[in-house]
């Protein structure tokens, strides 16, 4: 896609397509031939000196396209543009509250004459989610001392692992000391997966057998992480609908064995989004928040033409910081959350 | 699954059975709490819009020959569209559904499995593969040709280990060169069926489109199936468009609706391809895979419950005999602990107690607490285990000395066994329901525990159900069972009821 220079490259990435035949990766159980492509932390790639924003902005594009094209259009505002614009942001995934709620502030101030046309809606609608969007805590915590935990959940597909591969990467290419836990010890090869992007990026990684406890794996992997004196353990754990209350459970013991191995831990507690999903997401964010007490969320796949509006929904309801987006298929496409640019890149 | 909006229509549709009356005036209001609920269960909009003004029209149009159209008449018409919605016309009564996979003519049959990442494609082949062995006495062959995810190609292995399903995998291979050696492969070893796995990415992306397109040119697959998330948002009618242009779907599997998604891309999808949704995944095991019969999700979705499934899924599991025996136990209200184990433990075999209460009308949405996970049912049976026979027989026996007695003997707390026995106070209430005259429910048809019997048998219900819902007239009028004054003492009966429970609450 145009909008998307990494892709055009196909060398660029370790998920370039067709590998050549006879790739070096051959014995067994190897996975994809791609692998021995990347052993050591990525280098940082030309476009992130782009900066966040850019990457934000590139993803967004489409994202913005729908908005954007209405607001664009030099129009004198009516109740037949309330209505295109009503629907344009329903596309945009924000839900029947968000969407009732922005529109009464457009129409008030439409009726009030402070918006005339459509070109004012953006800046209007722009300042009203960034105040929405607003919060403090949107930087990754660090413990005071010791390794600074990072449990890591969501429901099945959503991208954990991927996502965790990514933040260990940005972890590590900052400098700082990561160990891995494969928490996932249900789904097939899932531990498999990790495995690989751990020789990727070059990061120690604790694993238990399959089907073994993921509590006794987070167990392993705290005492690995403090021998080895880690600044970050970052621990997936396997998909689970947050519908499945004995799986919830689980994910609670995790946590209470981690908090039990080190005072403090998990520091965060992540739960990853996946972009595309709908109001489904408040079912989900409300069940783990409630099973594990979530610090943060993680939007994962917010490069694709999802826009990700459940977010502002989510973030009016249970106030947890957005801490990272996921911007990509390559294991540097992560950013940090930011309100303001995720605004402007909106209607960018 | 679908609780959300089927909870939501349930109470929009309920209400307006009892309206009686949909004018030009009214309709509006009515179609406005659709609209909320659609757009809620992330219906994509324009389809919303659509479907309302199919609505609209044919109601409207009712009026103009009868002058007014019917609470039950409005229902109806909703049902009907959301069926046309999500699948075309149902099946005629008695008429056996239409093949659910192709069978090429010179096998191999090839089916294609295509879908965004996340969406929960390889899990979807092993259910497909399973399916097909199990129910269509197929012999399926999985290929693993998604090369880009890493370990794709392991848990596939994995999955075809855990069902004794062969999977054709290489190293070393384009994914096209995989799919087609794999088709050859199952000729050779006269596999009858080839499941192709394929790379999953964000739509958008031309590269995967390419691929998954050479694919299907190269082993000319006789199923393209999209699988879906059906947790997915408004993206879902674009990236179904997108693949469809792409790829000619036969047809889409809805993955994850075990969870409470609202179903919207379902309502969705069929809407913007055309291309009829034909599995749903309802579980994380390999067994959780189910054809989808729109009719049935329609009445689901609408509060009359599903009774269909239920009999076939109960047929698995429960001899006429033992139905006769529990119905008989219902009826005369001597339901018991022993009962209640009996049934939680089938009822693990068949999937979970809720989803299976789910599907009986009316019964939806009142069964929040029950023990519905595998632990929580071990932990069940743990303490209904160690209860005396009378105390299982009768419960209101158990004092404190008791209950004390049984935790210590079934190593659970004290808080456990009084959570079970509120479970078990609940279940035996709602149970009650089915003996008490009148039942509950909109639907009067659904109502006694005579017609429910009746009911158990599925040519029966989808005929009833037909006509229940074609003549639009009220159902209990022409069944002449009870007379109007009855049911209207006993709607004061509930009002009271509730208010009662309020002013406790």
């Amino acid at each position: 896609m145009s909008w998307w220079p990494f892709r055009k490259k196909p060398e660029a990435g370790p998920r370039a397509a067709d590998a050549p035949p006879g790739d070096a990766a051959s014995a067994a159980g190897q996975g994809p031939p791609l692998e021995t492509e990347r052993e050591a932390p990525a280098p940082v790639p030309e476009e992130e000196a782009v900066g966040a924003l850019g990457l934000l902005t590139r993803g967004l594009r489409k994202t913005a396209a729908g908005l954007k094209q209405l607001l664009g259009l030099r129009r004198a505002i009516d109740e037949a543009f309330l209505a295109e614009l009503e629907v344009k942001m329903y596309e945009a995934d924000f839900g029947p509250d968000t969407v009732a709620a922005l529109l009464d502030d457009v129409r008030a101030a439409w009726r009030a004459e402070t918006l005339r046309e459509s070109g004012q809606i953006a800046p209007f609608l722009q300042e009203r989610l960034r105040a929405q969007l607003q919060a403090k805590d949107t930087q990754l915590v660090r413990a005071p001392s010791g390794p600074t935990v990072i449990l890591v959940c969501g429901v099945n597909g959503t991208g954990k692992t991927t996502s965790i591969a990514k933040l260990a990467r940005w972890l590590a290419a900052r400098g700082d000391k990561v160990v891995l836990a494969a928490g996932d010890t249900f789904r097939a090869a899932a531990t498999e997966q990790l495995q690989i992007w751990s020789r990727r990026i070059g990061l120690p990684l604790v694993t238990g057998g399959a089907r073994s406890d993921p509590a006794s794996v987070a167990y392993s992997a705290c005492e690995r992480a403090l021998a080895e004196q880690a600044d970050y353990l970052i621990v997936d754990t396997a998909g689970r609908l947050h519908t499945q209350a004995n799986l919830m459970r689980e994910l609670e013991k995790i946590r209470r064995v981690i908090a039990g191995r080190i005072p403090g831990a998990p520091h965060e507690t992540l739960l990853v989004l996946d972009a595309t999903t709908g109001q489904n997401a408040v079912n989900q964010a409300d069940a783990f928040h409630r099973a594990v007490a979530l610090t943060g969320l993680v939007m994962a796949k917010l490069d694709g033409t999802a826009k990700g509006g459940i977010l502002v929904t989510l973030h009016n309801r249970f106030r947890i910081p957005v801490k990272f987006v996921g911007l990509g298929e390559k294991v540097e496409d992560i950013a940090e959350f930011s309100a303001e640019r995720y605004v402007q890149a909106l209607f960018a | 699954m679908f609780e959300a909006i089927s909870r939501r229509f349930a109470q929009i549709a309920g209400r307006v059975w009892q309206r009686q009356r949909i004018t030009a005036a009214n309709i509006d209001a009515v179609l406005g709490e659709i609209r909320t609920a659609l757009l809620g269960a992330d219906v994509a909009i324009g389809v919303v819009t659509e479907f309302l003004a199919g609505i609209k029209s044919e109601a409207l149009g009712a009026q103009v020959t009868k002058g007014v159209t019917s609470g039950q008449e409005f229902v109806y018409i909703v049902y009907k569209k959301l069926v046309e919605l999500m699948g075309g016309g149902a099946p005629a009564p008695g008429q056996a559904p239409a093949l659910v996979v192709r069978r090429a003519e010179r096998p191999p049959t090839v089916i294609v499995m295509a879908g965004l990442q996340g969406s929960g494609k390889t899990t979807t082949c092993g259910k497909l593969a399973r399916y097909l062995r199990d129910k269509d006495g197929r012999t399926p062959l999985l290929v693993a040709a998604d090369i880009q995810r890493p370990a794709a190609v392991d848990q596939l292995q994995v999955i075809g280990d855990q069902l004794s399903i062969p999977v054709w995998r290489e190293e070393g291979r384009t994914a096209v060169q995989i799919a087609e050696r794999g088709v050859a492969e199952a000729r050779a070893r006269n596999l009858d069926t080839a499941i192709i796995d394929t790379a999953g990415r964000l739509h958008i992306d031309e590269q995967m489109m390419r691929e998954v397109s050479a694919i299907a040119r190269a082993v000319s697959p006789h199923e393209i199936l999209l699988v879906c998330d059906a947790m997915t948002g408004q993206d879902a009618v674009r990236s179904a468009r997108a693949f469809d242009e792409q790829l000619a779907l036969t047809g889409v599997v809805l993955t994850k609706l075990d969870g409470d998604a609202r179903g919207g891309a379902a309502l969705s999808v069929k809407a913007v391809t055309g291309k009829p949704i034909r599995f749903v995944g309802v579980g994380e095991h390999l067994d959780r895979l189910e054809p989808f019969h729109a009719d049935r999700m329609a009445s689901r979705i609408l509060g009359m419950g599903d009774v269909v499934s239920l009999v076939e899924k109960a047929r698995e599991q429960v001899s006429a005999e033992e139905q006769e025996r529990l119905l008989e136990k219902m009826v005369q209200d001597k339901f018991d602990l022993n009962d209640f184990l009996d049934q939680i433990e089938r009822v693990q075999r068949m999937g979970s107690f809720k989803e299976i209460l789910g599907m009986v009308p009316g019964l939806g949405h009142q069964l929040d607490g029950l023990p519905d996970s595998e632990e929580e049912i071990k932990g069940a049976k743990a303490i209904v285990q160690s209860m005396t026979r009378a105390e299982r027989r009768n419960p209101e026996i158990l004092n404190t000395s008791r209950r004390e007695r049984i935790a210590r003997g079934s190593g659970r707390s004290m808080s456990e066994v009084n959570d079970l026995l509120s479970q078990f106070k609940q279940l035996r209430k709602i149970v009650g329901q089915f003996s008490e005259a009148g039942g509950r429910g909109p639907f009067g048809k659904l109502k006694s525990l005579a017609n429910l019997k009746k009911m158990m048998r599925p040519e029966r219900l989808s005929e009833m159900m037909h006509s229940m819902l074609a003549d639009g007239k009220r159902p209990a009028a022409k069944a002449a069972a009870k007379p109007e004054i009855d049911k209207q003492a006993l709607r004061k009966k509930r009002k009271e009821e509730r208010r009662r429970k309020k002013r406790g609450r």
